[in-house]
Order: structure tokens, then C-alpha cells, then sequence
């Protein structure tokens, strides 16, 4: 009862007084998970469609999953594309937000919106675009290919994380290094990388996630043997409803909490 | 005499040759751009140069604007442009109306119990787009778990059509746009100095007068740029209307890969996707602007108070 009636901010205002917002909090936080978190249980279901909760519980659509050779095909292909798309990016990313941090010349705001352009182009202006360009290249479904574009789309979110790590991070510590003789490359990997990991981490994994889905550039530029997991996913949604999928959905929202966690863990980590 | 102009002279020199040194070498550390820069120079820049080339040549090789023309004088291209902004402004407005509130609440949270209300921000953020659009559609389908608690409830009868639809596409996009709504907002409100509503009380305002005339304008320049950062994305969706709109719904970068993968016509695609690109571009702008007028204004409140 007194927290019904207790002041709830600088306004006084009482908790009572406004019951109203925190339900519609409530509801619209059940609103932003719950589509992902129920696919979960009902991808155990026994029966031939989903049902939750199911009635039967089974294994039996990640059995089909993991025994599809075309499913399993696909996977390689997505994981292959994504570590090879965060070992390029994240380097690439975090050299240039390095060079753009240190050099501090009065242009290097338009370097910056040039690397984050692909954040600003819509991606299926990029899509038709790589296309076009692998078209006459001859590197349509090949890995590289994928893995080219996907580090693209990628290195812009590298440079951001990093930039914003170096804004926390004293420069001085590395020119201490550098007056005692260490050279800047050595500087840099034993002095500033160790106290940047947080963002260089989180840089990766955000560049092995946007890699892995991906759907519309891979939509245009993958198939065949090297259809990747989104794009088989994607064509199979447009005609049914297939279980299979359900399973899958889970497996990738799995993979999405575990890399959120390993980041959230190093954020404490830095503090 | 002499000594000392001859002192500062080579003081002066030296600084000369130090600040070249300095120049030389923050030109070395630029060049580690180099490599990203040309990894987005060659598989977009020049592309995207490509395609506006593409957009402006007509069916004869020649350069003309008939691509456009055709855009600015077909039916069908008219009424995609219309879906298209429908659908944008819809999708904004109920971000808008229901991220408003839980970022309010969220920005008056002690920071442990936000940043826990905050995973259920991210978990959809980092959660694949495909995924969230599937799970709609299993949510949503005529026998799915949404009518069917609807019916158990004894609200309808009938199943109602929430997939395949309008409906269907803006409740989908709606939970996938949030998150860009929540994050910039809830950085803006956390700026706001909690001090002017507290100034605000003390003067008299009660609850309402509090919120309506001082914190509701001060976190407005964050909100327009989340609702800019929505209305942007919204307008070159893709997977979300293929999937929940079930052919009823057809917005522009669909029919951009329809003119791609069905009818090869690169004209036709590329000058859409120029248009669309401009659009995008026209609102960046717009949101990068509030975003700035709002860093000033809570820095300037932050000496004030």
C-alpha cells in the first residue's frame, strides 16, 4: 500500500498515479521478446505442425534438421562465411578506426562517413550492386564473394564500436611506450589493444552475427553449393511453414544469446 | 646577442622539422584506413557509381532520364511509393506510441534494473531479422498461438487474418524497428539534467505540467532522430514484407529485386534504388541535425544547472 502511494520521481508523482505506464512497459517488453522465446518451446513439438505448448514433446525437427544434407550444406556455408568475414573485418575495422583516432587531420569526418557508409545505403541497393559487380567478375555463389560483401557490411560497425572504445582510452599510455622505445605497432598490440579488448570483442561478434544474417546481399549473391542458411530459410518461409525451421530459429536465437552474453560478461569485465 | 636569435632560430627549426615529422607520420597512421576503405570502395562505392550510371541511360544506350520519367509517370510505380510510405509512417507512429512510454520508464530506473529492462531491448536486436519475422508468422497464422487465445478467450469466433496482410507486415515491422527508437531515445532521456523537472515541482508544476512542458521538450530532438532512424529503415524493408505481407503488400525494395531477378531490368531497378537512396539519405540528414541541436543543448543545460 505505501508503494502505491510513495513519490515515484522528481515530480512526486506516485507510483499509484501512474500503475498506467509501468503496464504498458510491461506489455510492450513481453511484446519485443515473446515472438522470439515461444518459437523455442515449439520447436519441440512431436506433431507434424507447431503447437504450443506441444502436446508431445520430441526432437524430431532437429533431427531433420541435422540429417538434411542440404540443411547441413547450407550451415557450413554460413559459419565458413561468418568467421572468415569477422577474422577480416574486425581487423580491418579496428586499423581503421585506430588511424582515424590517432592521425586527428581536419578530414577525417568524411573518412568516417565514408566507412559508415553501408550503414546508410539501403541494403538492397547494395545488394544489386554486389551483384552486379560479381556478375561481371564471375564471383557470384563463391565464399569469397559472400565473404568480401559481408566484411563490407561489417567493418562499419567495427570502426563505430572501436571508435567509441578509443574516446575512453588515455593515448598517453602509448606514446609512454613509444619514449621508452617500444615501436608504434608494438605500442599499439601490448598497450592499447589489451585495454581496448571490450570493444574489439564485441566488434567481432557483432561482424560474425551480421554475417551469419544476412539475407538479402546472400539472397542475390549465394546458391547453389553455397547457399547460405538465411537464404534457404528465406525461400522456404515464402512457400510454408516447415518445422524444420523452427528448430533452426531456435538454434540461431541461441547463438545470438550466447554471443550477447559473452559480451555483456566482458562489459563487466572493463568495469 | 647574436647567440640567442641564433638559439631560438635553431629552436624554431627544429620545431619545423618536428612538426613535419608529426605530419609525415599521422599520414602513415591515416593509411591504415586504407584498407577498409578500399574494401568499401570497390564492393559498394563503385557499384553504387555503377548504378546510378545504370539509371540514367535509357533502353538505346544513350543517356536519358526515360527511367525516371517512367517512375514519375506509371500508376503502379505510384501506388508502391504510396504502400511504401504507409507502411513507414504506421511502423513509426506505434514505435513511437509504445516506445515512448517503456523508455520513459526505463530512463527512471536505477541503472541495474535498466540495464536489466535493456536485455529485452537487445535480445531482439541481436536476434537474426528472419527469426523474428518467422516467429509472426507462427504467432500470427490463422490457426496460430494469437487466434487462438483470442478464441479461448471468447473475444472472436473466427480466426481473424493477421498474416499475409497489411496488419500482419506492421505488427511484424513494429517489433523489429523498436529497438532503433528505444536506443537513441534512452540515451537522450538519460542526458536530460533531472534537475529541471525537480526545478519544475519546486515551481509549482505538478506531475503532468512537469512532464508536458519540460522533460516532453527536452527529449523530443532524441525521439525525431529515433523516428527518423525507423522511417528510414522501414522504407527499403525487405524480408519482413515478402514474408508477413504475402504478396499483398509490395514496397519498393521488393519490386527492385523483382525488376533484378524476374525481368533483368537494370534501368528500371537502379533508378528506384537511386530514388530510395536519396530518400534515405534526405532523412539521415535530417536526424544527424537533432542529434547535434540535441548534444548542444543538453551540454549547454549541463553548464546552466
Amino acid at each position: 500500500m505505501s508503494w502505491f502511494s510513495a513519490p515515484a520521481s522528481e515530480t512526486q508523482i506516485t507510483h499509484g498515479a501512474r500503475l498506467w505506464l509501468y503496464i504498458i512497459s510491461g506489455l510492450v517488453m513481453f511484446f519485443l521478446v515473446v515472438p522470439s522465446l515461444i518459437v523455442m518451446p515449439m520447436s519441440f513439438s512431436g506433431s507434424t505442425y507447431l503447437e504450443f505448448p506441444p502436446e508431445v514433446w520430441s526432437t524430431r525437427w532437429y533431427g531433420a534438421y541435422f540429417e538434411s544434407k542440404a540443411w547441413m550444406n547450407a550451415t557450413k556455408t554460413s559459419l565458413t562465411v561468418a568467421v572468415l568475414t569477422m577474422l577480416l573485418a574486425t581487423p580491418m575495422g579496428t586499423l581503421a578506426a585506430y588511424g582515424l583516432h590517432v592521425s586527428r587531420f581536419r578530414f577525417s569526418m568524411y573518412i568516417y562517413v565514408v566507412l559508415s557508409l553501408p550503414l546508410m545505403v539501403p541494403v538492397i541497393m547494395i545488394a544489386i550492386g554486389v551483384f552486379f559487380l560479381y556478375a561481371k567478375l564471375g564471383m557470384i555463389n563463391s565464399i569469397s564473394g559472400l565473404v568480401l560483401a559481408h566484411s563490407m557490411l561489417a567493418v562499419p560497425l567495427v570502426v563505430v564500436l572501436i571508435a567509441s572504445g578509443l574516446k575512453s582510452y588515455d593515448m598517453n599510455q602509448e606514446m609512454v611506450a613509444r619514449s621508452l622505445g617500444a615501436s608504434r605497432a608494438r605500442a599499439f598490440l601490448t598497450i592499447t589493444l589489451p585495454q581496448i579488448r571490450f570493444s574489439v570483442i564485441t566488434g567481432a561478434l557483432l561482424a560474425f552475427l551480421t554475417s551469419l544474417d544476412e539475407v538479402i546481399v546472400a539472397l542475390f549473391v549465394s546458391g547453389g553449393e553455397n547457399a547460405t542458411i538465411t537464404r534457404r530459410m528465406f525461400n522456404a518461409l515464402r512457400d510454408q511453414i516447415d518445422p524444420t525451421i523452427a528448430s533452426i530459429s531456435t538454434l540461431l536465437i541461441a547463438v545470438s544469446m550466447l554471443l550477447l552474453i559473452t559480451a555483456q560478461v566482458f562489459g563487466k569485465e572493463r568495469d | 646577442m647574436t647567440a640567442v636569435t641564433q638559439e631560438t632560430m635553431s629552436k624554431e627549426l627544429n620545431a619545423d622539422g618536428l612538426a613535419s615529422d608529426e605530419t609525415r607520420e599521422r599520414w602513415m597512421v591515416l593509411g591504415l584506413c586504407g584498407p577498409a576503405l578500399f574494401l568499401i570502395g570497390i564492393v559498394m562505392v563503385v557499384p553504387v557509381a555503377w548504378l546510378f550510371w545504370l539509371s540514367a541511360v535509357g533502353a538505346d544506350g544513350t543517356l536519358s532520364m526515360e527511367n525516371y520519367e517512367r517512375l514519375w509517370q506509371s500508376k503502379s510505380y505510384a501506388r508502391i511509393f504510396l504502400t511504401t510510405f504507409q507502411v513507414a509512417f504506421v511502423t513509426t507512429g506505434i514505435c513511437m506510441l509504445i516506445g515512448y512510454p517503456l523508455t520513459y520508464m526505463m530512463a527512471q530506473l536505477p541503472r541495474r534494473a535498466a540495464n536489466i529492462a535493456m536485455i529485452c531491448v537487445l535480445l531482439p536486436f541481436w536476434t537474426s531479422l528472419l527469426v523474428r519475422t518467422y516467429a509472426w508468422l507462427v504467432l500470427l497464422q490463422r490457426k496460430g498461438l494469437v487466434n487462438t487465445w483470442l478464441i479461448d478467450a471468447g473475444i472472436i469466433d473466427t480466426p481473424l487474418r493477421l498474416v499475409h496482410n497489411f496488419t500482419g507486415n506492421i505488427i511484424g515491422m513494429s517489433q523489429i524497428m523498436l529497438p532503433f527508437l528505444i536506443l537513441p531515445l534512452y540515451a537522450s532521456m538519460r542526458a536530460i539534467d533531472q534537475d529541471f523537472v525537480k526545478a519544475a515541482a519546486n515551481l509549482g508544476a505538478g506531475p503532468f505540467n512537469a512532464f508536458w512542458r519540460v522533460f516532453l521538450p527536452l527529449s523530443l530532438p532524441g525521439l525525431f532522430a529515433g523516428m527518423l532512424l525507423v522511417f528510414v529503415l522501414s522504407l527499403g524493408f525487405f524480408v519482413t514484407p515478402v514474408v508477413l505481407g504475402g504478396g499483398r503488400i509490395i514496397m519498393v525494395a521488393m519490386r527492385i529485386e523483382k525488376s533484378i531477378s524476374l525481368y533483368s531490368n537494370w534501368g528500371a531497378a537502379s533508378a528506384l534504388a537511386v530514388v530510395l537512396l536519396i530518400m534515405t539519405l534526405a532523412c539521415l540528414a535530417v536526424a544527424a541535425k537533432l542529434l547535434k541541436l540535441d548534444k548542444s543543448q543538453s551540454s549547454s543545460g549541463g553548464t546552466e544547472g
